[in-house]
């Protein structure tokens, strides 16, 4: 009688829900998907190759075009290697000033998780009440580089600027209302029965699998495993700080969902105990004008960007250009559990789970 | 005078009239979504066109007039053309039955008699749920004769929703005929001016109505079959113009539909605003609805009441669809079958128990 086949559709580069040029090649069965197959590519700008034509300092920019949305954590695993490599011992006001950019950034860029998920999912409006609040963290960060989106912050051996004047008021007032909007957000969608319904069960992991694909992240973390870079590996001063890790038990999409609300106020510990501790004194080190580090010397730094652990590893050939800049990028890592993730959902689950991997492109294909 | 003219005439002009004030409402429906969700997601809205923005639908009407009217090759000309006039026709046709003032408020002019309704159809509710029906045609047809693959998927899974959603729809109602014994709407209002509001003797009809009306109209929570950031754009992608415009319409007249009927149905109607309490204060009733004007002030009396009470519930389906997230389509077919429909059920059986009871407690 009648054979139905499967259907191959491609969700294409141009989408309003794949977060920058994302192709993603599905075959249906019906509504479900049998097979995902991301194509990527289409944002690869050969930075790696890029970077291996400038001295060290010019690589900085190129980084943060990586991870748009989390550049201050690109800059950082870069600007740490380098540091690495050359054997530069970043001053400790530098790395609690390091501390309080990164964690501001990592709120930035969950707002930003926030906001698309829930416009993906339908929530229309916590997408405009997360950007109102990701406007003050960008008019935060364009008080203290000048930059929105690109920061170009740091600088090897520390950081170029220190805080301009009452900046560190203006943070501390933003802290003070950040619990009371993310109790919003919670409000609209932690507890609504439509959102549990699209996110639970939704792309179960669980830990093995997810550790074989090598994920990191709050991927990794929704599925049980407790391995945060900070705490495992801890860079700058991390070490001195009290904070949580959210640890997931379900591995599924709203798992991932509560451990970023999470960290968002984790973040605000953080950068709350920071301030208080911060040291005075320099915050950069000397070092010397062209960088030219010992030949065959190699550098491997890891940081917890929002998105997973973003690692940088130099090789050095004794130029002042580096012979082998190798960006490991948490998203593009997150993207191969894509189609382990939603196997035997339905098509309107993917757009689900790539907001609950929470990828950039610009950072998967570099 | 001439039959002719009183029975044919005068009703297609009423109509007419009625129809185009239903145009610029939907039109400035469309303003008032804009504006209300706007407000609620801290933004301003359309605020350049006109003074406050007010002529922005005379804008967008303009725009969609003089867009290309692009026809893809591969489609089914004559059912590409009728498919969005099937759409709309059939929900303005549903503006027939529905009364806007009480029969009291009957005007004469030049010996002919203009009632506050086109036809007062003694199987009113039955009438509009079914020229409703005929709409999922439009939808249908339209995601068919643009012979590409995702119209087609969206429009099969848009008219899925459509007709699954009417059988709460319609069972959501029946403990309402019950009560009043009759499925005529004018009927039903009146026995709410003596009685009670209904909405207080069938409050979980009520509700059930109410989401069933948002499903049947492809509205959030329900509206993945349309959202932006789904596969399938549904069956208006190849629309362009105004035959876009036709389908953008005819779901938001079904909109002033439902919210119509909802009015209608449990909430009294032209009756002024008493909450079926007016018989505690008779003066009230008396005053608000203008019975000591006549019938052309019964009938602006009668006209305010239902548009203030039309307008909130098209403010509840603004509200909703600014808050909440979407139901993926199986859970959506989920709840309409396995919940509505049974819920309904057990309502039905509920209404019948409480008459007999009240019945038994009178005699």
């Amino acid at each position: 009688m009648y054979q139905t086949s499967e259907l191959e559709i491609n969700m294409g580069p141009q989408h309003p829900a794949t977060h920058g040029v994302l192709r993603l090649v599905l075959k249906l069965d019906g509504e479900t998907i049998v097979e995902v197959r991301p194509v990527i590519g289409y944002l690869h700008r050969g930075v790696e190759k890029l970077s291996e034509n400038r001295g060290y300092r010019s690589v900085t920019p190129l980084t943060d075009r990586l991870d748009y949305c989390a550049a201050f954590a690109e800059n950082h695993s870069y600007v740490g290697a380098v540091e690495k490599l050359i054997g530069v011992e970043v001053p400790p006001r530098a790395r609690t000033m390091r501390v309080v950019l990164a964690e501001l950034q990592r709120i930035t860029s969950h707002l930003i998780w926030l906001a698309t998920h829930g416009l993906d999912i339908g929530a229309m409006t916590i997408f405009l009440y997360a950007f109102r609040e990701r406007e003050k963290c960008l008019d935060l960060f364009e008080g203290y580089c000048g930059a929105r989106l690109t920061y170009n912050a740091l600088r090897i051996g520390g950081l170029a600027q220190e805080f301009p004047d009452g900046w560190a008021v203006e943070l501390k007032r933003f802290l003070a209302e950040l619990p009371t909007r993310i109790e919003q957000y919670e409000t609209l969608l932690t507890g609504n029965r439509i959102w549990r319904q699209r996110t639970e069960g939704v792309g179960v992991i669980d830990a093995q699998t997810a550790l074989g694909l090598g994920l990191t992240g709050p991927t990794l973390r929704g599925s049980g495993v407790d391995y945060d870079v900070r705490k495992y590996a801890p860079y700058e001063n991390y070490g001195e700080f009290d904070f949580d890790i959210p640890i997931g038990s379900k591995g599924d999409t709203y798992d991932r969902y509560l451990i970023r609300m999470e960290e968002m106020r984790q973040s605000r510990r953080i950068i709350l105990q920071a301030l208080e501790r911060m040291p005075d004194g320099p915050i950069l080190a000397k070092v010397a004008g062209r960088i030219r580090p010992p030949s065959g010397a190699e550098a491997y730094f890891m940081t917890e960007s929002p998105r997973g652990e973003m690692s940088v590893y130099l090789v050095s050939d004794g130029s002042d250009k580096p012979y082998r800049v190798r960006f490991r990028s948490p998203c593009f890592n997150n993207l191969q559990g894509l189609p382990a993730l939603s196997k035997g959902h339905m098509v309107a689950d993917v757009v689900a789970l790539i907001g609950s991997i929470d990828i950039v492109l610009g950072c998967v294909d570099r | 005078m001439y039959p002719v003219l009183q029975y044919f005439v005068v009703p297609f002009i009423h109509g007419v009239v009625l129809t185009l004030v239903l145009l610029l409402c939907v039109a400035y429906l469309t303003f008032m979504e804009r504006k209300v969700i706007a407000f609620m997601q801290v933004r301003i809205g359309p605020n350049r066109v006109g003074p406050r923005g007010l002529l922005q639908p005379i804008a967008d009407v303009v725009k969609l007039l003089i867009k290309e009217d692009l026809t893809p090759d591969a489609a089914d000309r004559r059912v590409f053309y009728i498919a969005p006039v099937v759409a709309t026709l059939a929900t303005i046709a549903a503006f027939a039955v529905i009364p806007y003032g009480g029969p009291e408020a009957t005007l004469r002019i030049f010996g002919f008699t203009i009632r506050p309704y086109i036809a007062d159809v003694n199987v009113g509710i039955l009438y509009v749920i079914s020229i409703s029906s005929i709409g999922v045609f439009g939808i249908v047809l339209g995601g068919w004769a643009s012979n590409s693959k995702y119209p087609m998927l969206g429009g099969l899974r848009s008219a899925a929703q459509m007709i699954s959603y009417e059988v709460p729809f319609g069972l959501a109602i029946i403990g309402v005929l019950m009560i009043t014994g009759t499925a005529s709407l004018v009927e039903i209002v009146q026995w709410q001016q003596q009685h009670t509001w209904l909405f207080w003797l069938q409050p979980f009809a009520l509700v059930l109505f109410f989401i069933a009306g948002v499903a049947e109209n492809n509205r959030a929570p329900f509206d993945l079959p349309e959202a932006e950031s789904e596969l399938v754009a549904g069956f208006h992608t190849e629309y362009s113009g105004f035959k876009f415009a036709f389908f953008f319409l005819a779901e938001y007249i079904a909109m002033i539909v439902v919210s119509a009927l909802v009015v209608t149905l449990f909430f009294g109607g032209w009756l002024p605003v008493t909450f079926g309490l007016g018989h505690l204060f008779p003066r009230i009733p008396a005053l608000l609805s203008g019975a000591w004007g006549g019938p052309w002030v019964m009938l602006l009396a009668g006209m305010g009441w239902v548009f203030i009470k039309i307008f909130l519930m098209l403010y509840l389906y603004l509200w909703i669809r600014a808050t909440f997230p979407r139901y993926r389509y199986d859970q959506l077919m989920n709840i309409g079958w396995k919940f509505m429909i049974p819920a309904s059920l057990a309502w039905i059986v509920l209404t019948g128990a409480g008459i007999l009871a009240f019945q038994a407690i009178r005699s």
